[in-house]
């Protein structure tokens, strides 16, 4: 048994500890809001906060995340309020959307880190995030406008 | 085909089609009532009236729109709803939206099945649907005017409700069982253009909240009670078969469920996915590779050139071309080639299957719910009509989910098990077992009279037939593929003598529809010799080309509009270089301008300029959005894109080495939507095609070197 940090809630989960994050919050609880998208840390489309910092969980073994605080596309805000989606639903970012829980992870995390991004910063934090619908145009915009979203709440 | 624009040229298309009808069946037209009267099942509404296929209203008031093509990013969840409701009166923000099931009344009139394809899903429902929209709005009106004792041509509609005459109002659900029990009006005016409230509108997506919080369900997300993951063994070389299998090992790992033989692989079933793939992996299978052990790119593109060599099926013939070339005072000519892709959807292939005695749901991401209803039944062993087929989102579809490969197996899974069984391939399956965009070799010439001008002009096409492949039997011997011969037989340009022919050569692979299908292919000969044929002629490619558009006003504005915006009457800054690309596909025309340079020995695209004409827009949002989108598929593909086969395998596999666009290689893109009052055109797919040939065209303007085959990285511009 483990026990792990998930969007807040403490769980104990009997899983092998080599199992990829992914897949225990997929298959075990339940979180299908992050996505599979190549098992190599190639595309992103999985990524998560590990204490705030993006990870790619389809190659992050459970075992090793310890009390690191794991947060998940559901556990970003109750009510889609965070500022990056706030921007993403202003800019009708998402096409498919498969790859958005990971490009709003990645996003969030970056702005976190620099509240105002350059365009250099923006590409080279979400350079590890493939969107084949080619949203990137958008991805950007929102990240510019989450920006100024984030820091409306922060004065 | 003898006319030579391209609107003739699709409705030729669309008639093929219909009279072929494209293996699923006939065409339903008419609207359905079979479930007029009906009261629905629908959980948390205490009845449910079915007015047509497409709407249900609740007695509560809340209204649902049926959506009957699949959502894989393109927008029909949004736009189609937005056709409906516009007619209906019904603000579409506050219409629920569902995937409808598999259905005669939901046949694609242009396709001839249910099927989201061919930039379609628009143009089929402009028409049929505010129809329905309109119908379902007259009964309703019809219903209140009884109720009020008065005519339903005095009383008016307003967002989901029936006014009378003298201002009284009844909610559509307030009279929707009334009204389901009423005849269908067989004639309804449709509202003018100038009517519109939602139409044509800014509206936003109705998918992009459960696109922000990960409650969006695709084909990977269903989960069912007690349900097992599947993890598939298929056979790593093209066409190959499992010789032996020692499951030993697999059955001894932990969570791992059973075995199952199934007719595209083993599955391994477990608890969790991840121990499904971890007792596949486990398996020690000896495959039998014989059957294409000889399969290579060198053999695909001998075996292309060889076919060339016969004459090819005529799929446009004016004038005289043969005998103008042998006229002409000069002859260019040229040969391109193009390589295998794959499609690399962001979600992999995934299905997920529950068998029953005497049913069979299916949860899948598909662009076909017929075909997926009709394997799944087989692979049950039932009857279609005991298959329910549930549409999810679909995490990415460019053609690729308009087969049924990956839906089999999961169903013989289930079978076999007892159990719901969701299969999932990993993204190594996926670029291994694609259903490929076929490869090409194509031969072009061109002929000026001793004035210099245009006079003949012959496109000979060598390649495979993707619909004899997906539709068997819908393309008679010695007929044409009208999914091989997009963006040629419409050549747009004056000329007196056109030739466009095709010999049809399969490859020893399966082919598949991928995103704007030949258009991708033939766009990229035809405007790339376009430029050769301008700079034989010693000409500005855009003057070249406007001058044989003459005639054609939707091109040569769009040409018009792109020029313009790219400044192209201006020089480009030092080390900038521009190319152009012109096309009509799926009733949409454009016009590329993309604007480069040469670093280091490599291609850097900096700007494309787009500007086109479909007609009727819904969305308008949707329609920028989708030419970015194909705009930056059709990039991948132009730089890097290509499959490789060696000894029957394929040597990609994941996005290490099938590299697409990312981030920080994303060129401005700037999209101009000329305004047309035409029916819709699709817009899906067009912006793909016409990509290489505007980049290899800069190229050529930088570097001199006339690329003739993709993808660009097997060029060295140093």
């Amino acid at each position: 048994m483990l026990t792990l940090n998930v969007n807040g809630v403490d769980r104990s989960l009997d899983v092998d500890p080599a199992t990829p994050l992914l897949w225990v919050l997929r298959d075990t609880i339940g979180l299908t809001g992050t996505k599979y998208g190549c098992g190599m840390a190639l595309c992103g489309a999985c990524t998560v906060h590990l204490d705030g910092q993006p990870v790619r969980s389809c190659i992050t073994q459970v075992g090793t995340v310890g009390t690191a605080k794991v947060t998940t596309i559901e556990g970003l805000s109750p009510d889609r309020s965070h500022p990056v989606q706030r921007a993403w639903i202003e800019l009708d970012v998402p096409q498919c959307g498969y790859c958005q829980s990971g490009q709003i992870m990645s996003a969030s995390a970056l702005l976190a880190q620099t509240p105002r991004p350059t365009d250099a910063d923006i590409d080279a934090a979400m350079a590890g995030n493939i969107c084949r619908c080619g949203t990137y145009q958008r991805i950007r915009a929102a990240i510019h406008r989450a920006a100024e979203l984030g820091g409306e709440t922060q004065p | 085909m003898s006319a030579p624009g391209g609107h003739q040229e699709a409705l030729s298309r669309r008639d093929f089609l219909k009279t072929s009808a494209v293996g699923l069946g006939g065409l339903v037209l008419a609207i359905d009532l079979a479930g007029c009267s009906k009261p629905g099942s629908r959980p948390g509404a205490t009845s449910v009236v079915t007015t047509n296929a497409w709407l249900r209203i609740g007695t509560d008031n809340s209204i649902t729109f049926l959506c009957d093509r699949s959502e894989m990013g393109q927008g029909v969840y949004t736009g189609l709803v937005t056709i409906f409701a516009e007619e209906l009166g019904v603000d579409p923000a506050r219409i629920a939206v569902e995937f409808a099931p598999a259905g005669p009344a939901y046949v694609n009139a242009l396709l001839g099945g249910q099927i989201t394809g061919g930039s379609t899903s628009v143009r089929d429902a402009w028409t049929r649907l505010r129809t329905a929209g309109a119908q379902a709005r007259e009964l309703l009106k019809t219903a209140a005017a009884r109720e009020w004792d008065t005519s339903a041509s005095a009383c008016r509609v307003e967002n989901g409700e029936v006014i009378s005459p003298f201002g009284k109002r009844l909610s559509y659900g307030a009279v929707a069982t009334a009204a389901a029990a009423l005849p269908v009006p067989a004639d309804v005016a449709l509202k003018p253009a100038t009517a519109f409230q939602w139409i044509g509108r800014e509206g936003r997506r109705l998918d992009t909240p459960a696109k922000v919080d990960g409650s969006a369900i695709y084909g990977i997300d269903v989960t069912l009670p007690g349900m097992l993951y599947a993890a598939l063994a298929q056979p790593p070389m093209l066409g190959g078969k499992a010789k032996s299998v020692d499951d030993a090992a697999a059955r001894a790992m932990p969570g791992v469920r059973d075995v199952v033989t199934t007719t595209s692989g083993i599955a391994v079933v477990a608890d969790s996915w991840w121990q499904a793939r971890q007792g596949r992996d486990a398996l020690r299978i000896e495959w039998d590779g014989s059957a294409s052990a000889g399969l290579n790119d060198g053999a695909i593109l001998r075996g292309l050139r060889q076919a060339a060599a016969k004459s090819g099926i005529v799929a446009r013939k004016e004038g005289d071309a043969e005998g103008a070339l042998k006229a002409a005072a000069r002859v260019v000519r040229a040969e391109y080639e193009l390589p295998l892709l794959a499609h690399a959807t962001m979600e992999p292939q995934v299905c997920t299957a529950h068998v029953q005695a005497s049913s069979c749901d299916v949860y899948v991401p598909t662009q076909t719910q017929g075909a997926a209803q009709a394997v799944a039944a087989a692979a049950a062993g039932l009857e279609p009509a005991q298959v329910k087929v549930h549409t999810t989102f679909l995490g990415g579809g460019f053609g690729r989910r308009l087969d049924v490969d990956f839906i089999p197996a999961a169903v013989e899974a289930s079978k076999a098990t007892g159990k719901p069984v969701k299969l999932l391939w990993t993204r190594e399956d996926d670029i291994t077992h694609d259903t490929y965009r076929p490869p090409a070799y194509d031969t072009v010439a061109g002929g000026f009279d001793r004035d210099g001008n245009l006079v003949a002009w012959k496109l000979h096409l060598t390649g495979p037939s993707i619909t004899a492949r997906v539709f068997p039997g819908a393309v008679p011997a010695g007929a044409v593929d009208p999914f091989a011969i997009e963006a040629a037989a419409n050549y747009p340009y004056d000329v007196p003598n056109v030739l466009v022919d095709w010999v049809p050569h399969e490859v020893g692979l399966d082919v598949g529809y991928w995103r704007s299908v030949s258009h991708a292919l033939n766009c990229f000969v035809a405007e790339s010799f376009m430029d050769e044929l301008a700079l034989a002629a010693g000409r500005d490619p855009a003057a070249f080309r406007r001058a044989l558009l003459a005639k054609q006003p939707r091109y040569r504005e769009v040409l018009d509009v792109a020029l313009r915006r790219s400044g192209y009457d201006k020089p480009a800054a030092a080390g900038r270089f521009r190319g152009i690309a012109v096309m009509e596909g799926y009733d949409t025309y454009m016009a590329q301008v993309a604007e480069i340079s040469i670093e280091d020995g490599k291609v850097k695209v900096h700007r494309i300029v787009c500007a086109l004409d479909c007609g009727q827009t819904i969305n308008p949002t949707i329609v920028v959005a989708q030419v970015e989108s194909a705009i930056l598929f059709g990039l991948s593909a132009a730089l890097w894109g290509e499959i490789n086969v060696q000894g029957g395998r394929v040597q990609q596999s994941n996005f290490h080495d099938y590299r697409v666009v990312r981030m920080n290689e994303v060129p401005a893109i700037e999209t101009y939507v000329v305004g047309s009052d035409n029916p819709p055109g699709g817009i899906g797919e067009p912006a793909t095609a016409l990509v290489a040939p505007a980049i290899c065209n800069a190229i050529h303007a930088a570097t001199k070197r006339r690329l003739r085959s993709l993808p660009v990285k097997r060029h060295n511009l140093a």
